[in-house]
């Protein structure tokens, strides 16, 4: 029996957007089990993103508890928020968010650099098929080859869990399925829990396990009987 | 092994050189800052190590002393004043010296030097040539700033007269002493001359009989014990001097030539004080603000450092280090400047005062001081920024700003907003929106057309000192001295002389003012009563009238002395009846240039006990008459000195101007270097942070023309609302400097010229042009896509 990972009970966020408040979760009960594939699905401000932030560490909920294995992150300090992000979370955004000064290898090294066994950053970019383009800046790069540079520097550090915010929402089809196959490729041989995040529901074939929000709750969440390989998903 | 710097590090460098632009217009206001700190300081320790190792290896001496005559055997009463340590005696005389050219015999004073040369106190500089022979009377040494003037060469044969007889005197050579940094003419002259004013050193045997001064001395210069009060020092030689018609001792202070030197490196001492800390000040604001606002940029980049773990600590200490480099780079050009231009400018005033020594030093206690005010401030600067970046979860941080809350401006509720237009619109509500930000781009923009303002304003107010003082308060353009007191009746020939327009006569003597234990001595000047040349003047211009009654003394006096209008004084007399009498300070006027007492001419008369006499006669002449009139009046028997106005302004202006002229240049372009390096980032980061909105733009057709009106029109907007107030700060520190720049010589009147407001106005338009310029080109390359495509 898989054990979670990450644990949710109750979180709720609220934002304050200039003049106006949004409740953008309303108490959310959530697991992340080792080793799984989880796709996120749900409208546009149905509290995705604030969730796989909230996850991450990088964002800490209104009211809720939040546990990463036996560790409570909503009592945790920045510091160790930090810890927590540098030592077993692999990110992975809509833009990429590469150091637009820095090469490839480099921007997975900002990376390696400071993780206690990662794995060398030019293998980390084999991994992700960027072998030939090692030392190329992000503006030398496509949008895809991008996003393959930030599955690579989130990989390198061997996480614990891989949390992709829209990894394709800024590419083109034949991009997006590269990177697809890279992170299914990542959570079948490094078995490293990994959630999606999307709202391109095809997408969501590829999970183990479909979570649906909508309006800040989980509305439905379903099992994949049969997965089916990021080659064949159409969108 | 070789070198591999972090992937953090090589971010560091990287970024460093892509904002080369603008990492090098800071670093060139950090070095501007810190050089312009660093080249008066220096310059200023630098003239005053000089000068006292110059005084140190030629002893010059602590108090000095005149009298009619004393044997030689005072001198030993003298050496017995407690806290006296060495006195030297010596033999002065004022003689003539007879040069060909129009009309000009200037005045020389000789003084004896023992055999060999080597005196004990206020040694002689020989600069080239020899000694005189022993016993010779008809060799001396001349001073060299006369010398130069005159081009006369060691070797050359002079006319002088001596004692009322014409003697040929070879010139063995050319000297000078640490008494003569100033040539300071007798008699309380206001103003250094090396062109009527000369020095001739002659062995003591070979000149005393000639002044009938065998065996006798007429000149004392006298060093003390080190911890001698010299109080007691003066009293104790007045005392001993007294029978001998001692005319009061003074101390080192009021040395004519020290006096003067004094005054300029107070002046300098002043100047490096405060104006260094305003450009220090202004530089390290400016860092601050550019700084903070570049950081501001890197918003979404500190956000995905965080994202990928790593700590606040880990993420500032890379902020510091593009901190440090781009202050280090200044703060590295800025000593190097700063040395440069300081030895520069020490080796300019060192030849100026003519020290035989000049070190140039700047030690290290400057240049650290320096870099960690503008290091400081930087760091503080990028540190404010950052703090807030760092406060973001990383979420927030990454997640595009809010959007901005947008009003309509006053002027658009006002209902003018139609007639601006959209983009009008647009530019008044981005600089409404961000009420501070504007402020303080604005006040940047404007702190750096006051230093502009500020390294102008010694000029101006020389300009100004002299144009009151010898134009405005001074109506005459010949002055003549009178060897002694003359009877009114010359003034009259005077007038009747060829070219002649008016001529009235004037009573100055010498006295002393006591106020308790202070006191100055100084000129009193007596006006007849219709006196029509002569003006007083105060500082705003205003003319003052001359006192029915009693003395009006300048304003600076009664500060210096502690007396007011109403007080009486005790004044020590040289002239007439010496002894002592009192003065009623009937009131004070502002006068900028010297400080004196003025009163009625017959009020000092009977002062004197002296008939209807004068000193000086005044002239007002066709400027094409007066070298004819100087040449007629020469020949006049009595007639010590013919001066004229414009030559006395031109001294002047050689004098205490050119000194100001080279610090104006220097300030001026660190000034203006401070300036641009604003206006160009304050423009850049402006680009930098409104990219996307004007990609919006041209993407939704507007032309390359359209969008630069909206961001230039901001800065042109900034840059005009920064004018007024940077004209208004400017003259504020001005007003500042000029309260703590205050020499007892002059007082510097804040009166600045049109041409300095529109020279620092000129500066930042420029500037602005410039930065308008490269802005322009960076908006015509602007990536559409690209910028639309990625967030940031």
């Amino acid at each position: 029996m898989p054990e979670p990972v990450l644990t949710t009970r109750g979180v709720t966020r609220i934002y304050e957007m200039g003049e106006i408040q949004v409740q953008a979760l309303r108490g959310v009960d959530f697991e992340l089990m080792e080793s799984e594939f989880l796709v996120l699905v749900g409208a546009s401000g149905s509290g995705k993103s604030t969730l796989m932030n909230i996850l991450g560490g990088l964002d800490r909920p209104t009211d809720g508890t939040v546990h990463f294995r036996d560790q409570e992150l909503t009592r945790a300090s920045d510091r160790e928020l930090t810890e927590y992000r540098r030592n077993h979370v692999g990110f992975i955004f809509q833009f990429y968010n590469l150091m637009p000064s820095l090469t490839a290898r480099e921007n997975v090294s900002l990376v390696t650099e400071i993780t206690r066994d990662p794995m060398p950053a030019d293998e980390a970019l084999a991994l992700v098929g960027l072998e030939h383009r090692l030392d190329h800046f992000p503006s030398q790069l496509s949008g895809g080859e991008q996003q393959r540079v930030a599955v690579a520097r989130a990989i390198a550090k061997r996480p614990e869990l891989l949390l992709c915010d829209e990894p394709t929402g800024a590419l083109d089809y034949r991009s997006g399925v590269v990177v697809l196959e890279v992170i299914e490729r990542v959570n079948r041989e490094l078995g490293t829990a990994t959630a999606v995040i999307t709202h391109n529901a095809p997408i969501s074939a590829m999970a183990s396990r479909v979570v649906t929000l909508h309006d800040g709750a989980i509305d439905e969440e379903r099992h994949n009987e049969a997965r089916a390989p990021a080659s064949e998903i159409r969108w | 092994m070789r070198f591999s710097p972090s992937a953090l590090d090589r971010k560091l460098i990287r970024d460093l050189k892509g904002m080369l632009g603008q990492g090098i217009t800071i670093s060139l206001v950090v070095a501007a800052g810190i050089s312009g700190f660093l080249t008066l300081r220096a310059t200023y320790s630098s003239l005053l190590e000089s000068r006292d190792q110059y005084y140190e290896e030629y002893r010059f001496g602590d108090v000095f002393a005149q009298l009619d005559r004393a044997p030689e055997s005072v001198a030993e009463r003298m050496e017995s004043v407690p806290g006296v340590a060495l006195v030297h005696t010596r033999v002065a005389e004022s003689a003539r010296i007879l040069m060909e050219g129009p009309a000009q015999s200037p005045q020389a004073l000789i003084l004896s030097l023992p055999p060999g040369g080597d005196a004990p106190l206020n040694q002689v500089l020989l600069r080239e040539g020899r000694w005189p022979g022993a016993g010779e009377s008809d060799e001396a040494l001349l001073l060299d700033t006369f010398a130069e003037r005159w081009e006369v060469a060691a070797g050359d044969t002079l006319g002088v007269v001596m004692n009322g007889a014409l003697r040929s005197v070879r010139i063995t050579g050319l000297a000078t002493s640490p008494e003569f940094i100033y040539p300071m003419p007798p008699g309380g002259a206001l103003i250094p001359d090396d062109e009527r004013f000369a020095v001739l050193w002659m062995d003591r045997r070979g000149m005393a009989p000639i002044f009938r001064m065998e065996g006798a001395f007429n000149d004392v210069v006298v060093r003390m014990n080190p911890g001698a009060l010299e109080r007691e020092v003066l009293a104790g030689i007045d005392g001993v001097l007294e029978p001998y018609g001692g005319r009061g001792a003074v101390g080192r202070d009021l040395q004519p030539s020290n006096f003067i030197l004094d005054g300029e490196l107070e002046q300098l001492r002043q100047f490096s004080t405060v104006v260094p800390i305003i450009f220090l000040g202004v530089a390290a604001f400016l860092l601050n603000m550019v700084l903070s606002r570049l950081l501001h940029l890197q918003r979404t980049q500190v956000a995905a450092l965080k994202a990928l773990g790593y700590h606040d600590s880990e993420v500032g200490l890379h902020y510091l280090k593009m901190t440090l480099g781009v202050v280090i780079a200044g703060s590295v050009l800025g000593v190097v400047l700063g040395w440069y231009l300081g030895r520069a400018m020490t080796l300019f005033y060192g030849n100026f005062f003519g020290f035989p020594i000049l070190e140039f030093r700047m030690g290290w206690r400057a240049p650290l001081a320096g870099i960690l005010i503008a290091g400081g401030a930087g760091v503080i600067g990028a540190f404010t920024a950052l703090r807030k970046i760092l406060a973001l979860s990383p979420a927030e941080a990454m997640s595009p700003e809010p959007p901005a809350r947008y009003r309509p401006t006053l002027p658009e509720r006002m209902g003018l907003g139609r007639l601006v237009g959209p983009m009008g619109r647009m530019v008044l509500r981005e600089l409404g929106r961000r009420p501070l930000r504007t402020g303080l781009s604005a006040l940047g923009i404007a702190l750096a057309i006051a230093i502009v303002v500020v390294g102008r304003f010694s000029e101006d107010a020389m300009n100004y000192l002299m144009e009151e003082q010898f134009y405005r308060a001074w109506r005459e353009n010949v002055t003549v001295a009178f060897a002694g007191p003359t009877p009114e009746r010359a003034i009259r020939e005077i007038a009747a002389l060829p070219g002649v327009a008016h001529a009235e006569g004037m009573r100055v003597t010498s006295v002393r003012m006591y106020a308790g234990h202070r006191w100055r001595d100084v000129p009193l000047q007596g006006y007849p009563d219709e006196a029509r040349l002569r003006q007083l003047l105060d500082a705003d211009g205003r003319l003052r009238p001359f006192p029915d009654e009693g003395v009006v003394i300048t304003e600076k006096l009664g500060e210096v002395l502690g007396i007011a209008p109403g007080d009486s004084v005790r004044v020590t007399l040289r002239e007439g009846r010496p002894g002592e009498a009192t003065l009623r300070i009937t009131g004070t006027v502002d006068e900028m240039l010297g400080m004196q007492g003025h009163m009625r001419m017959s009020e000092l008369n009977a002062l004197l006990a002296e008939g209807p006499v004068v000193s000086q006669a005044l002239v007002q002449i066709d400027p094409r008459d007066v070298d004819a009139l100087e040449a007629r009046l020469m020949e006049w028997p009595g007639v010590l000195d013919v001066a004229s106005r414009d030559a006395l302004v031109e001294r002047f202006r050689e004098q205490s101007a050119e000194m100001l002229t080279v610090m104006t240049l220097i300030l001026t372009l660190f000034a203006s270097v401070i300036a641009a390096g604003v206006v160009y980032n304050n423009a850049r980061v402006a680009v930098s942070m409104r990219e996307r909105d004007l990609a919006s733009l041209r993407v939704l057709g507007f032309s390359r023309r359209e969008i630069s009106t909206v961001l230039l029109g901001e800065m042109g907007v900034q840059v005009l609302i920064a004018i007024p107030p940077g004209l208004w700060i400017g003259h504020r520190l001005c007003v500042w400097i000029a309260g703590t720049v205050d020499p007892e010589r002059y007082r510097l009147p804040v009166v600045l010229s049109a041409e300095t407001y529109g020279f620092a106005v000129s500066v930042i338009l420029v500037a602005a042009t410039a930065s308008a310029l490269l802005v322009r080109r960076k908006l015509d390359r602007l990536d559409l896509i690209g910028v639309l495509k990625t967030r940031e």
